[in-house]
């Protein structure tokens, strides 16, 4: 047994309480530790990524109790590859928090983002569903905290409809678990899809209950249509570093539905065939639709970028909604490419708003350093929108290439490509309000010549430190095209490893038996289906 | 028995639905109260309803046991419910003392906006 699984979960759980206890008094002190506790998690995570990348899947059975009554932490390419794309997030996102002073302008930043960190690890990496839901409100609770982070009005009502809204999934999420539990007798992953193999076809009435109700609690997570409306209030009033590593949060319910809804109800269920991507793929189109429109729409900038994640997670979802390995692994590709052009245009325009009167998209004096801010933008736009050079456009490329099914490919492509135009649309325009309109302003006293920038008392020219990270996230979006072949064989394995279920079941599964109760008791009623208990 | 705990789940979970759809602080609170201890009773008749049986499996006896895991996952339920209602009071507390007002809407009201009428 490995035990560097469990160091995501523990390392950010044991630093957490630390920062929050001994360095409450001491910016400087929690800045060092949360930065060191980061850069070793990245490290982890690098580890972990290239043990899991030589295939095979590694099983952690908490205090070594066997598979299904103990809990199991499951380390496979997916798993591995989503806890590394945190790592690398919240080592640009503290960057990013610590060089602007975020971090600094309430309290608590740096434990809460480490109990964060230990949410989003552990939900990637746990194998049993109600530990995942732990998991989830672990992570919930500290991005409460995160999204009121620095107080105000505005932010505190966006805050409490947020927490209102997933207060109301968590519960869900319970009945969820609980009618799974009814029907299965286990909440084990691995075995849930043993379990759920073996269903009479007859009695799966409740079990597809089950399987919508999760599939309805990932989609709140995920911001998919009927359930997405909690997003745009809620990024745009975030704290800019904090939506930034919100744009792995919706990834939580992208990866949970990839997990569940493939592993347990995945193609070839005879309980479940077909139903959920009856549901997950309209809901998907729905969310393009939505998310373009809004970009198109929007009146400030960062509900123009809350509503351009929105519409990237629509294109993630229609191709997670195919359940093929072809078009999952395009979906894991653009599924690391959209969180960090998300976190991309989120730092970038934190650094413009800071200096800037508003965030509306009206013309105003240009401030300092206005054609570095507008590379940035339209850099992080490109990638988001999917335009050539960067990898959003190989990503979408990807995933239109993978759904060629006939029946839907007319509105899958009109879907993708439409919401792709509408949305450079919606960015063209807002960057040139921003920055080139700006320019024209002469509202300020004797305007020199253009490229004179105005010196204003207020706004810092951005340092080196400070655009670096947004520089870094676009650079690693670059990276993600130069070397999409790596990346996509990657994807291909994880995708492989995800629909061909019996590796993990084995190795879930396959650890020492215990010694067989000779004779279970015969009372033979409907308690017979859960003799086996598990262990929480 | 199964009809008294199927009305009182389906019972809770109505009236904790109506009040969050009020969209005022307090009667979210009160709904997510009630919505939670729906939940926590439909999961501990995930279980099956048993009535005077030990949990504990006893495969030599003839005994009938009731499931020890619901048990377990009630307890966590609560705890977290616990948890997540005391967070929500301060919020909805914080919320009201900052804007005045206890509506919990989900297009935050912008005054800027209005002002500027951008």
């Amino acid at each position: 047994m490995n035990h560097w699984i469990i160091a995501p979960v523990v390392l950010p759980a044991l630093l957490a309480p630390i920062i929050a206890f001994v360095m409450r008094h001491d910016i400087s002190l929690a800045r060092v530790a949360s930065a060191a506790g980061t850069v070793a998690l990245a490290a982890i995570a690098l580890g972990l990524a290239v043990l899991a990348a030589d295939g095979g899947v590694q099983v952690y059975n908490l205090g070594n109790w066997p598979a299904p009554f103990g809990i199991v932490l499951v380390l496979d390419r997916l798993s591995a590859m989503m806890v590394l794309l945190t790592a690398v997030l919240a080592l640009l996102v503290l960057w990013h928090a610590i060089a602007t002073g975020w971090d600094n302008r309430g309290r608590h930043f740096h434990a809460l983002f480490q109990f964060q960190l230990m949410g989003i690890c552990g939900a990637f990496l746990t194998g049993d569903a109600f530990n995942l839901f732990v998991f989830f409100e672990v992570l919930l609770i500290a991005s409460y905290g995160l999204m009121i982070h620095s107080g105000g009005k505005v932010r505190l009502q966006a805050g409490l409809q947020y927490v209102v809204m997933n207060l109301a999934g968590s519960t869900l999420f319970l009945f969820a678990l609980g009618t799974l539990y009814a029907t299965t007798g286990t909440l084990n992953i691995g075995d849930l899809a043993v379990k759920v193999q073996a269903m009479d076809p007859g009695e799966t009435a409740l079990i597809r209950v089950a399987a919508i109700l999760l599939l309805v609690v990932f989609a709140i997570k995920a911001a998919l249509f009927p359930v997405h409306f909690w997003l745009p209030a809620t990024y745009a009033n975030a704290p800019a570093p904090v939506a930034a590593l919100f744009a792995i949060m919706t990834k939580v319910g992208a990866y949970a539905i990839l997990r569940i809804h493939t592993t347990v109800f995945g193609p070839g269920t005879g309980a479940t065939e077909g139903l959920v991507s009856t549901w997950l793929y309209p809901a998907a189109i729905v969310t393009i639709a939505l998310g373009a429109f809004g970009v198109l729409g929007a009146r400030r900038l960062s509900s123009l970028l809350a509503f351009s994640v929105v519409g990237s997670m629509g294109t993630l979802m229609v191709a997670v909604a195919a359940f093929t390995p072809e078009a999952t692994t395009a979906a894991l590709y653009y599924l690391v490419h959209s969180t960090f052009a998300a976190a991309a245009l989120f730092l970038v325009a934190d650094l413009v708003l800071t200096r800037r009167g508003s965030d509306f998209l009206r013309a105003e004096a240009p401030t300092v350093q206005n054609g570095l801010f507008a590379a940035l933008f339209f850099g992080g736009a490109i990638a988001m929108a999917g335009m050539p050079p960067l990898s959003g456009f190989l990503g979408k490329l990807l995933v239109m290439d993978t759904l060629r099914d006939p029946d839907t490919i007319a509105l899958t492509w009109t879907a993708i490509l439409a919401g792709s135009l509408l949305t450079i649309v919606g960015f063209a325009r807002a960057g040139s309000v921003l920055f080139w309109k700006s320019t024209a302003q002469t509202d300020t006293p004797a305007p020199d010549t253009a490229e004179a920038v105005t010196e204003v008392a207020g706004p810092q020219p951005v340092g080196v430190a400070e655009a670096a990270p947004s520089i870094m996230a676009l650079a690693i979006l670059g990276g993600l095209a130069v070397f999409a072949g790596p990346m996509t064989r990657y994807a291909e394995g994880a995708a492989a490893e995800l629909f061909d279920a019996s590796a993990y079941i084995e190795a879930v599964l396959a650890e020492p038996e215990i010694p067989p109760l000779d004779e279970p008791s015969a009372d033979g009623d409907t308690d017979a289906a859960h003799d086996a208990g598990e262990e929480h | 028995m199964e009809i008294l705990v199927a009305s009182s789940v389906g019972t809770l979970t109505a009236a904790g639905v109506y009040l969050i759809l009020r969209l005022r602080a307090f009667p979210v609170i009160l709904g997510l109260a009630l919505l939670s201890y729906a939940v926590n009773l439909f999961l501990f008749s995930t279980g099956r309803l048993a009535i005077d049986a030990a949990p504990i499996l006893n495969p030599y006896g003839e005994a009938s046991y009731t499931d020890p895991l619901p048990q377990a996952l009630v307890l966590t339920a609560i705890v977290i419910s616990f948890g997540m209602t005391a967070v929500l009071v301060m919020f909805a507390l914080g919320a009201y003392l900052e804007a005045g007002d206890d509506s919990i809407d989900v297009e935050s009201p912008d005054p800027a906006e209005k002002e500027s009428g951008a």
